[in-house]
């Protein structure tokens, strides 16, 4: 393809993005606009319908719930494929990092970090199971709360040392949890067509707004999706670290 | 009020935006792009999506910089 070629193809690409871009831009609402017509009858329904003070929540996990299931798919799918590009190939090795000087010893993380991460990672697994089980009361959910628990593990990792960390990965353990979470979510739908309503119906007893047990399936998909997403983001951390850390070249095949 | 907040807010995303892309040390971009999440984080805070706000953060500020750091440090390992 010459350069003028190449100019025409730009600037029709260019000429129709402008376009687009400009009729989208000019059907948007203004700046500072009231919220829309959908948002006010989400606002009016969710406590009378669903018993969740929490519309977010009540939307994504009930009035959209099909979407979340897809969302928790892509989720899961996207941590496979991490996993299967990470895995050691057959000319790597996993084994820890050889000290290149012996007799030096290495120096353990400081005083400071140890305390701080000794402090930060038991109240992340608490804020991170509060953020998952009031997310029908508050903001929050299964996938924030579930990112809140994994971080746990990397704040361990930075206080310790990897083979400490390590210990808190167990990769059997995690890909169970990651499964059974995407899992999870299409039986607690089933259960809907068991009681003889739709796919994800919403058929436990609601409960009161405000409490902890409110919103019926809400708290039990924000679960099940909390499980997957722990299980999946300390997955994703474990096989980076992996190859961080121990995954090399096998010495047979080593360049240099 | 809630309009000033949410302006800058609006310009902190365009400022910390721009700074993601005239970055060019990826060790540097990665530090700078979790500061843009943080800033989306509370662009969404402003316009009262606190649940999205809370999904940018953990993304946006702890789970991308995270595997971005992991990646530069395999890859810059020397073998």
């Amino acid at each position: 393809m010459t350069d003028r070629t190449r100019l025409r193809v730009f600037l029709v690409a260019a000429a129709g993005l402008a376009v687009a871009l400009g009729v989208g831009l000019a059907g948007l609402p203004r700046f500072g606009s009231p919220a829309s017509t959908y948002a006010d009858v989400i606002n009016a329904l969710a406590v009378p319908l669903r018993r969740s003070t929490d519309a977010v929540s009540a939307v994504t996990l009930d009035f959209r719930g099909i979407d979340t299931l897809f969302e928790e798919f892509i989720l899961f799918a996207a941590v496979a494929g991490v996993s299967i590009l990470l895995r050691p190939l057959s000319d790597e090795i996993g084994e820890m990092p050889e000290d290149q000087a012996p007799d030096r010893r290495v120096p353990p993380p400081s005083p400071a970090v140890g305390l701080l991460g000794t402090i930060l990672a038991p109240l992340l697994v608490v804020a991170g199971l509060e953020t998952v089980t009031h997310g029908q009361v508050s903001p929050g959910g299964g996938f924030q709360g579930g990112v809140v628990l994994a971080s746990a593990l990397f704040v361990v990792y930075l206080a310790t040392s990897y083979s400490r960390a390590e210990r808190f990965q167990p990769g059997g353990l995690l890909e169970a949890s990651d499964g059974a979470g995407a899992g999870g979510y299409v039986i607690v739908g089933v259960v809907g067509l068991l009681a003889g309503a739709a796919f994800l119906s919403n058929t436990v007893s609601l409960g009161q707004p405000g409490n902890l047990i409110s919103g019926g399936t809400i708290p039990i998909l924000n679960a099940v999706v909390a499980v997957e997403v722990a299980g999946g983001f300390v997955l994703l951390a474990k096989e980076f670290l992996d190859q961080t850390a121990v995954i090399r070249q096998d010495r047979g095949g080593r360049r240099s | 009020m809630r309009d000033a907040v949410i302006a800058l807010a609006l310009v902190w995303v365009a400022a910390s935006g721009t700074a993601v892309v005239l970055t060019r040390d990826p060790l540097h971009q990665a530090f700078v792009a979790g500061f843009f999440g943080l800033c989306l984080a509370s662009l969404y805070l402003a316009m009262q999506a606190a649940d999205v706000a809370l999904s940018q953060l953990v993304v946006g500020a702890v789970a991308l910089p995270f595997v971005i750091l992991l990646s530069l440090a395999k890859v810059r390992k020397p073998e």
